[in-house]
């Protein structure tokens, strides 16, 4: 295990108490991407920050290659890179010098220092730009610097806090390319995402938390035929009285695991379309029905099978 | 890698790479760093030591404090404004704005030193500036007064501990107050901080000459800029009345720890959540 999470609690006691993370274990497996997916305040970035010594934690430990981050913070340092969720790139120095000095605060000769920033401009595409300021970079290319810096020092574990967040979707694939990337230099990297397909595309296996929780856990395609072999029918319905009838005819249905009533209608959740879609739209009508939204089986079918909401709500 | 084991080597190395990190951003700002640490001693030795001069009777400066010479008087207590404006320059403003704004400094408490020792590295290399901006004023003091004010350092060694404890003392107040206060407020420092501190500090008297006003002698011994002035014109100007030299010394001591302590708090608590 290169990374151990046991027990991991975190509240903020201030004028409202909020548990951030109730008790969560997780392991890290050598060379995997492991995603953290789950909507804002789930508990995925306090669990980041106080792997990477920037948080302590009320009880349980983080170990990263047996060091416990809370007792080694300096140590363990060693071990991690950090790619935070704003651009923390040093605004005094050019994107060349944001890697050298990174390099050299790692104990890094001058030269080896050259050497290591120059062949990080060149792996990430930045070559061009290695004499430019930080605030001259766009969103995307910003990120790819943090990547950069992150890495440079060789860590161990690669932590990625919301990389794609408020990436346009061209930088974002480039991101998911260059995190895919690091899968050859064995750096085992975790990363916190809402973004469902962020999380299926780039880990080999994720946790789905919740309310400081971890409800799921596994590869994305064992959670999907786990939990998830089903499509969520969304209805939005004019009139919401007298549904009794329709719902219990729903629930009699074999192709229907689940109904549930919603602000606006309906939650249907199904094990196939094909027979239930029409079903569903005449029995709907009656009711005024204005809207219907289909998401196939996924992550996103997952999270909702799980929590009950939808990962944007 | 033993856990327990302090790697004396990676942490000279990495201490080395965040001061070279500084120098570099120093190097490019030169200009502005002289301009920011020269500008008041020029201004203020043009206007009281060369115009007011020139203005003959007119000068309520001339015969100086109790009859001593205003230019000498002067000298320590400029060195002793240089040290602290450089200080705040060098510690407080950077860090609340790395701390409040952009959170740049995030790269720099992520190296593999203890966090005590990057806020250590941040003072360093605070009071290294401060010296520069303090022996930036001998100079001045001999070129742009009407008649020139010699430094008359007796005691070399009373002169470095002085001018390095000064230097701290003044990166350990930057450290606190740019750790402590919050950034949108870092402004109103100057006015409700760093003028009262200033203008109380014994830099445009000597404080024996205060005598006549007990209650402000003993009262501005809360100052810590009183310990930089009176001490530097103990080592730069000893011939004009001055604490004793261990008063001196034991106060900056005492002032750099509790700021330094105070600031290293404010400091991580900022880091660490």
């Amino acid at each position: 295990m290169i990374v151990e999470i046991e027990k991991l609690t975190k509240i903020y006691e201030s004028k409202l108490r909020v548990v951030a993370l109730d008790g969560i274990d997780l392991e890290l497996n050598e060379g995997e991407i492991f995603g953290l997916l789950g909507p804002n305040g789930a508990g995925k970035t306090t669990t980041i920050s106080i792997a990477t010594t920037r948080t302590l934690p009320n009880s349980g430990t983080v170990r990263i290659k047996g060091i416990d981050v809370v007792k080694h913070p300096a140590h363990a340092r060693r071990l991690i890179g950090v790619v935070p969720q704003f651009n923390t790139l040093d605004r005094s120095l050019t994107v060349y010098e944001n890697l050298y000095f990174h390099c050299r605060y790692f104990g890094f000769s001058h030269s080896h220092a050259k050497a290591r920033s120059l062949e990080l401009l060149e792996q990430f595409l930045l070559s061009e730009r290695k004499s430019v300021y930080p605030t001259q970079l766009s969103g995307g290319l910003a990120q790819r610097v943090q990547i950069a810096r992150a890495i440079a020092h060789r860590p161990t574990v690669l932590f990625l806090d919301e990389p794609s967040a408020g990436l346009d979707p061209q930088s974002r694939m480039a991101m998911w390319d260059a995190v895919a990337g690091l899968r050859k230099e064995g750096i085992t990297v975790l990363l916190t995402t809402h973004y469902m397909e962020e999380a299926d595309k780039l880990s080999d296996r994720l946790a789905i938390m919740d309310y400081g929780k971890v409800l799921a856990l596994g590869a994305p395609e064992k959670l999907k035929s786990t939990f998830g072999a089903h499509t969520v029918f969304n209805l939005k319905l004019k009139s919401m009285e007298g549904l009794g009838p329709m719902i219990e005819g729903l629930k009699r249905r074999e192709d229907v695991s689940g109904v549930e009533i919603t602000a606006d209608g309906l939650r249907v959740i199904g094990t196939g379309a094909d027979g239930l879609l029409p079903e569903l739209v005449r029995a709907a009508t009656s009711h005024g029905l204005r809207d219907l939204t289909i998401t196939e089986p996924s992550l996103e079918t997952v999270f909702i099978q799980l929590t009950g909401r939808d990962l944007r709500e | 890698m033993e856990p327990n084991s302090l790697n004396s080597k990676l942490f000279v190395q990495s201490f080395i790479g965040l001061l070279l990190r500084d120098l570099r951003v120093l190097s490019r700002e030169m200009p502005v760093f002289l301009a920011r640490v020269g500008m008041q001693p020029l201004l203020f030795l043009f206007v009281f030591t060369f115009i007011m001069p020139h203005m003959g009777g007119a000068n309520p400066m001339a015969g100086g404090a109790g009859g001593l010479d205003f230019g000498t008087v002067l000298l320590p207590g400029l060195m002793a404004v240089a040290t602290m404006f450089s200080g705040i320059a060098a510690v407080a403003l950077p860090l609340s704005q790395e701390f409040g704004v952009t959170r740049e400094i995030d790269d720099r408490v992520m190296c593999p030193l203890p966090l005590w020792a990057v806020a250590f590295e941040k003072v360093s290399f605070s009071a290294l500036q401060s010296m520069i901006a303090a022996l930036l004023v001998i100079p001045m003091a001999y070129y742009i007064p009407a008649t020139p004010v010699r430094a008359d350092i007796h005691n070399w060694f009373l002169f470095a501990v002085v001018l390095v404890m000064a230097s701290y003392l003044a990166g350990a107040l930057g450290l606190f107050i740019g750790s402590t206060v919050n950034p949108r407020q870092i402004g109103l420092v100057f006015s409700i901080l760093v003028v009262p501190i200033t203008f109380l500090g014994c830099v445009y008297y000597p404080w024996a000459m205060l005598g006549h006003m007990k209650w402000l002698q003993y009262g501005v011994l809360f100052n810590p800029i009183v310990y930089m002035s009176e001490g530097l014109r103990a080592a730069v100007t000893p011939n004009i009345a001055h604490m004793p030299w261990w008063a001196i010394l034991t106060a900056l001591v005492f002032f750099t720890a509790l700021l330094g302590r105070l600031g290293l708090k404010g400091f991580l608590g900022r880091v660490l959540s």
